[in-house]
């Protein structure tokens, strides 16, 4: 074929680009899910302890998280940060803080499932040995509430990384914003460039998160074997 | 923060609110119904059909809803498939929808107790009253929890109609800062819309998910 429109990805340096941009995409998930984990196990384990206000707190800002969808959250904070509060952040920074506080409102409702399903017995005899509260739940809690964690938390870095397909609204060069850079300064040659840089970039979330979801669910299934 | 603009404001986010709404209603009921569908397939093991639906939701549930739209919405065209930016919006929805309502449902039907399903058929029901007056009874309402999560993550999810230039929410908010600068009063709007619409369903559907519980008994 002497003109077929597949080749708008390895036009000049387009292929690459489109890698870059990806790249870009997974620097931002993968410092998002990493910090967001962390925050949201502290956030997970405070939320199981019996201070009223903390709780409150808590569960106040996982809701805030949860209603708002997040395309919303990454405007909030991109308009109102530099002109409330004077911050004048890259894009990519208010990405990854966005997405940092998101997954750890999320992580801290994983945690905090995990570690209130394990049985009250196992607290009191950690009690009984003496161990006070962090030993408690560093040796007790969390080693056997984290197989619980594990799948959701798995979906959970699905969900970012599909939700990294949004940064293109906060004007970060992702993979898709390169994607239509590409598609219109290639109009001219390929009329169907939409079509296959799309597909293209479709294909390259389901080759991330596909994965994944095998993953999780191989966990799944194994615990349940295990339990049954 | 001007409390004049916001009153200005109220009647486009009116606008933009019902198209939400509109949008939502049309996806969520279209993602129902082909999830319905999908979970059906597999439940029942109808050959071919299976691997089509496995592969569909394995499709819809491991890529994001904007490049789905973008393929809609700009790449379909290409191939001759010219669709409004409501209709793909809609399309989209459902397509999206579809993977997760279609778990949901198997989540269900996988629920009821294997016994049902044996006694259902000692006592000489076809396939299809077994379906009508077994499985889908207890099924569903076990699967009300997970329905009443998509339902709310769809809702969510319009707020993506925006790249595809749907006047809804998150676009009009989007607008208004753009032409008048009214970021402060246009993003409280932009976050009070959705509240109205998440919060009060978010209670129901709980209230729900507690109403719905008689086909977790005998369990």
């Amino acid at each position: 074929m002497a003109h077929s429109g597949i080749n708008i990805l390895f036009e000049g340096r387009n292929f690459t680009r489109l890698l870059g941009g990806l790249w870009i995409s997974a620097k931002i998930a993968v410092i998002a899910i990493i910090l967001g984990i962390l925050l949201g196990i502290i956030f997970g384990a405070l939320r199981t302890l019996h201070n009223p206000v903390l709780r409150f707190v808590l569960r106040i800002y996982l809701e805030f998280f949860r209603i708002v969808p997040t395309v919303v959250l990454l405007f909030l904070f991109y308009y109102i940060l530099p002109k409330n509060f004077n911050m004048n952040l890259g894009a990519e920074t208010v990405a990854i803080l966005v997405f940092t506080l998101w997954v750890a409102a999320e992580m801290s409702d994983i945690v905090r499932g995990g570690l209130i399903s394990v049985p009250p017995h196992q607290v009191e005899a950690g009690e009984a040995i003496g161990l006070n509260r962090l030993q408690l739940y560093y040796y007790v809690l969390l080693p056997q509430s984290i197989k619980l964690m594990i799948p959701a938390t798995i979906n959970l870095t699905s969900r970012v990384i599909k939700t990294t397909s949004l940064l293109l609204l906060i004007s970060v060069m992702d993979v898709i914003n390169i994607g239509q850079q590409i598609i219109e300064a290639n109009s001219q040659h390929y009329q169907n460039g939409a079509f296959w840089v799309y597909g293209f970039i479709f294909i390259l979330y389901f080759i991330l998160c596909y994965p994944l979801s095998l993953w999780a669910r191989h966990i799944e299934r194994k615990e349940l074997a295990e339990n049954a | 923060m001007s409390w004049s603009v916001v009153q200005q404001s109220i009647p486009i986010f009116g606008q933009a609110f019902w198209l939400t709404l509109k949008l939502s209603f049309y996806g969520i009921i279209g993602a129902s119904i082909l999830g319905l569908l999908a979970s059906f397939i597999r439940y029942f093991e109808m050959p071919v059909l299976q691997r089509i639906a496995g592969m569909y939701i394995e499709l819809s549930r491991n890529t994001p809803l904007l490049i789905q739209l973008f393929f809609i919405y700009y790449a379909f065209p290409e191939i001759g498939i010219k669709l409004s930016a409501q209709t793909s919006g809609i399309i989209g929805l459902i397509f999206l929808g579809g993977s997760y309502m279609a778990a949901a449902f198997t989540g269900g039907l996988n629920g009821v107790d294997k016994i049902q399903v044996e006694s259902g058929k000692a006592i000489g029901l076809t396939n299809w009253q077994l379906a009508r007056y077994v499985v889908l009874p207890q099924g569903l309402s076990l699967s009300v929890p997970a329905i009443a999560a998509n339902v709310i993550f769809l809702i969510k999810e319009t707020s993506i109609f925006t790249v595809i230039a749907i006047p809804e929410l998150t676009n009009t908010a989007l607008d208004q800062i753009g032409m008048y600068y009214h970021t402060d009063e246009s993003l409280l709007l932009l976050v009070i819309g959705y509240a109205i619409i998440l919060i009060p369903l978010s209670i129901l559907l709980t209230w729900l998910e507690r109403r719905a519980r008689y086909g977790a008994f005998g369990n």
